[in-house]
């Protein structure tokens, strides 16, 4: 914590203060009349569902988006924030959940991108070089200037965009969901940053859905639902029930209740299976695994470890280079089937990115209901399409999976991520499939539409359904899964029973196997208590390539 | 955005605010040379429809348009651009050429005519096939192909007129005049029917056909499965991938489609007005084709409705050129550039103040509503 003499300037001015800031897009109010305010040198987190407003209030403050009414002071000061550019000049400086890093530059480069200062690069690089070398020097952030941004694993490139931020001259940094594409240690160490950037002065604005790491690092938390800051707290006093119940407005379900399975006969079995991507660079290597009827495989893993290619593989999406993979005791020929002949043969596919592959976000509900079976012949004759048979689908489908707002007609991007989500998964299984393959079913999906989603999961392996689970969400892995296999640098490290600890997992998940873990303890949350020091080398990373 | 805008204001609203604005720079333009814009604008009005003749003329022009309107659209739907109509069409020409040529003194206009429809699509479709292939199985951008692809039409076809189907003795690169049965019917009897004189106009049965094909595009696109695939393949080509659609099979047949579209273009031309194939048959249609199928939202009624709105302006246009001395050829096409401009390229400049005026509404009529249930 702050020393007293610093939080006495801290009360005089607060980093940021936001007052009756309200922002809507068409009918929807995405910030309600929103007041907030971060005192200097804390980390604030701000938590709340997917859609509770969060970004939309971040990129208020980062210029991306004017509110409609409301103020904001930085630093004491009234101010307006056009553009991102005067949010910069502000001392503000966000960090975004996709990186904005050129690929093929060098870490230097990039940092030095839209603040060259001149026309000739020579004289600004040698500066930047100087004044980067500072700032790592202050915040210890090493990062080799020259390397190239893309031979740079996940963490060292967020690493970058930091600095990136600080070379701005940012005193207030926002973080998007930061450790959305970081393992845990990974996650332990920027943590460890974050907090030498509070002593050092700087104030840190954590965006993120995941309760423990709210926990783990703010100061202060502020809950966010619907458009409204429900509950601003010191983080000590208040705990992950409180703040779970506050973002969703009551109590919430987060284990799944289930019976133990009752596994049948293999239904998918694959074996040896290596995939390539389109760069040529192995993706999967070697998978085997089975799924029986009436079990939930999970694999968990780090996104980038080759589960969308495994997964987009079986499903027919992508040519396996090598291996087979049987389905019902019969070798699918890939050279022949596509996946709607895949469909065929009863296999539904959940794909993990429902915007770029679930759905066509500018169809109507009823259409995408029957995207993938659009050949079948319950919504036509010959080759044409009955309008009216669809339209009765899709109410169906709208009655028994609440989809709201219950309107067949209505444009799919106007549906909420949750109730996509479920125009999917009700497309998926109900055309009563043996083998299902689901990719992250609970993305960008609110709470109460997850209680309802593993329940409808866990119904379809209690009928006998074979089920592959591919989720990035370490919870949602345990929840479901009778089995849970590992998965990194695109093959199966290790199998655990559902019984399986977090840190187990989670080690596993960073490479570590179980021949050459010779440590029991798992990267756990308290070891961020720790004074800031050196980070471990950074030798597991997954997405790093030998 | 988009979604803020009733359908009734993004498909009839915004084109005519569009259109009106248009028009009102074109008027400016007017003034500029020294005219009375009002003066000009009735008398491009009076010139399109105000005759029989007016009339006939706009009904011919606006049916290139409808085919080539028609062609661009269902490329679009399939997230192409085909900017190849042009070559398409004149293609397709020598298509219906043929057909007349071999056929017409032999058997009469009726029973040449589906040779000639048959015959104009495929060599349209043909056309287009090629430019389509190369996208689907080469990942050459249909765009840059399908420009190269209507110069070599025009080499093609300058070739073919000049070194074979141009008869002997004859200066010209044309075909010889068709036999009767080369010769669609006007409309002349049917227009007099409905009180129109149009003796003179070469307003004739393709335009019917162009009104067929609108309703054919429609089932396909918004009826049939392979529709189906078009759009999920325009809209999101990795949903259909996922949906098990097949790309590069999707992409070529909609590109023959869009090819043969353009190709039939040509009934109206050279069966239904010249009889005989000529280098010029299609005249930048085309190319307007692009600006109709924008206006026109795509949908074959929009298409219908923007290719009046280009026949009128090349039919009154022309009228227009001819009684005011100081308005040349050349302003015409300045104003049709100013359509485009307006209708096409800027098609979305008015939409956020519309959404904000409709918003506005919206909220006073709505707001307690939802918030008492929400």
């Amino acid at each position: 914590m702050a020393d007293t003499a610093a939080e006495q300037r801290v009360r005089a001015h607060p980093a940021i203060r936001l007052s009756g800031i309200s922002k809507s897009f068409g009918a929807v109010r995405a910030n309600r009349d929103i007041d907030l305010t971060v005192r200097k040198s804390s980390i604030h987190g701000i938590v709340g569902e997917n859609g509770a407003g969060k970004s939309t209030l971040m990129s208020i403050l980062y210029g991306f988006y004017q509110a409609d009414s409301g103020t904001i002071e930085v630093d004491g000061k009234q101010v307006s924030i056009p553009h991102s550019q005067a949010a910069i000049d502000l001392g503000i400086g966000m960090v975004h959940q996709h990186f904005m890093l050129v690929h093929n530059f060098t870490v230097l480069e990039n940092i030095m991108l839209g603040a060259e200062g001149a026309a000739l690069l020579s004289g600004g690089m040698a500066r930047a070089r100087a004044e980067l070398k500072r700032i790592e020097k202050d915040y210890q952030l090493e990062v080799d200037p020259d390397a190239l941004t893309e031979d740079l694993p996940v963490g060292l490139q967020q690493r970058v965009e930091i600095l990136k931020a600080l070379y701005r001259g940012a005193d207030i940094l926002i973080l998007d969901e930061p450790t959305g594409v970081l393992t845990p240690t990974e996650a332990d160490h920027l943590f460890r940053i974050l907090q030498r950037l509070r002593e050092e002065g700087k104030t840190v604005i954590l965006i993120t859905h995941k309760l423990r790491e709210i926990m783990a690092v703010t100061d202060t938390v502020s809950v966010m639902r619907q458009g409204q800051i429900v509950d601003t707290e010191p983080t000590a006093q208040t705990s992950v029930e409180a703040i779970a119940e506050k973002m969703v407005g009551r109590r919430v379900l987060l284990r799944v209740d289930k019976k133990p399975p009752r596994p049948g006969p293999v239904k998918l079995s694959v074996r040896d299976l290596t995939v390539v991507d389109s760069r040529k660079v192995p993706m999967v290597k070697n998978v085997s695994l089975d799924v029986r009827a009436g079990e939930i495989v999970g694999i968990a893993g780090v996104a980038g470890n080759g589960q969308s290619h495994l997964i987009e593989t079986i499903a027919g999406i992508r040519r396996p280079t090598q291996g087979t993979v049987e389905m019902n005791g019969k070798t699918l020929d890939y050279d022949r089937l596509d996946p709607a002949s895949l469909r065929e043969e009863g296999m539904a596919h959940v794909p993990e990115d429902r915007h770029r592959m679930g759905l066509v976000l500018a169809f109507e509900e009823n259409e995408n209901a029957i995207l993938g079976y659009h050949n079948s012949a319950a919504f036509g004759n010959g080759p044409f399409l009955s309008i009216s048979a669809m339209r009765e689908h899709a109410r169906e489908r709208i009655e028994q999976y609440d989809i709201r707002p219950p309107d067949c007609r209505l444009k799919t991007a106007n549906f909420s991520g949750g109730n996509q989500q479920k125009i999917v998964l009700a497309r998926e299984m109900e055309r009563d499939p043996d083998v299902l393959l689901i990719g992250q079913p609970t993305r960008g999906v609110d709470v109460g539409a997850i209680e309802f989603i593993h329940r409808r999961i866990v119904e379809m392996r209690d009928a006998g359904k074979a089920i592959l689970l591919v989720s990035v969400e370490l919870d949602e892995i345990r929840a479901l899964s009778d089995r849970i296999l590992v998965m990194f640098d695109g093959k199966i490290v290790g199998e655990r029973g559902a019984e399986a600890t977090e840190g187990e997992l989670g080690l596993l998940m960073a490479g570590v196997t179980d021949a050459e873990s010779d440590r029991p303890a798992a990267p756990d949350l308290s070891m961020i208590d720790t004074t800031p020091g050196q980070a471990p080398a950074e030798t597991q990373i997954p997405g790093e390539r030998p | 955005m988009n979604n803020t805008l009733p359908p009734w204001a993004n498909y009839v609203l915004l084109p005519a605010i569009n259109l009106l604005v248009a028009f009102i720079v074109s008027g400016l333009v007017v003034v500029a040379v020294g005219e009375n814009p009002f003066k000009a604008a009735w008398l491009m009005i009076d010139g399109a429809f105000g005759s029989g003749r007016g009339i006939g003329f706009t009904l011919f022009y606006a049916t290139n348009f409808i085919f080539t309107g028609l062609s661009v659209a269902v490329a679009i739907h399939c997230g192409l651009f085909n900017i190849g109509s042009e070559g398409q069409a004149l293609v397709g020409g020598l298509g219906v050429a043929l057909a007349c040529l071999w056929l017409g003194a032999y058997i009469p206009w009726w029973m040449v005519l589906p040779v000639a429809i048959v015959m104009g699509a495929s060599f349209g479709a043909a056309w287009g096939f090629l430019p389509g292939y190369l996208q689907a199985v080469r990942g050459s951008h249909v765009v840059i192909t399908t420009i190269m692809f209507n110069f070599i039409a025009a080499a093609l076809m300058n070739w073919l007129l000049v070194d074979w189907l141009r008869p002997v003795g004859q200066m010209g690169p044309e075909t010889a005049v068709f036999a009767e049965g080369g010769w669609l019917p006007k409309l002349t009897g049917l227009m007099n029917f409905l009180g129109a004189d149009v003796r003179s106009t070469p307003l004739n049965l393709s335009f019917f056909v162009a009104l067929i094909c609108c309703f054919l595009v429609w089932v396909l696109i918004w009826r049939t499965r392979f529709g189906y695939g078009i759009r999920t393949m325009g809209l999101s080509p990795s949903a259909a991938k996922y949906a098990g659609i097949r790309p590069a099979r999707t992409v070529i047949i909609a590109m023959m489609i869009s090819g043969g579209l353009a190709g039939l273009m040509a009934l109206n031309p050279v069966m239904g007005d010249l009889h005989r194939l000529t280098l010029d048959i299609v005249q930048g249609a085309g190319f307007v084709g692009i600006a109709v199928a924008l206006m026109g939202r795509n949908h074959p009624v929009g298409i219908v409705l923007a290719a009046l709105l280009f026949g009128m302006l090349y039919q009154g246009g022309a009228e227009m050129a001819f009684d005011m001395p100081t308005i040349t050829r050349d302003m015409i096409v300045v104003i049709q550039g100013l359509v485009i401009l307006f209708a096409g390229a800027l098609e979305n400049m008015f939409r956020p103040q519309l959404s904000r005026f409709f918003l506005a509404m919206h909220r006073r009529g709505v707001a307690p509503e939802a918030e008492g249930a929400a």
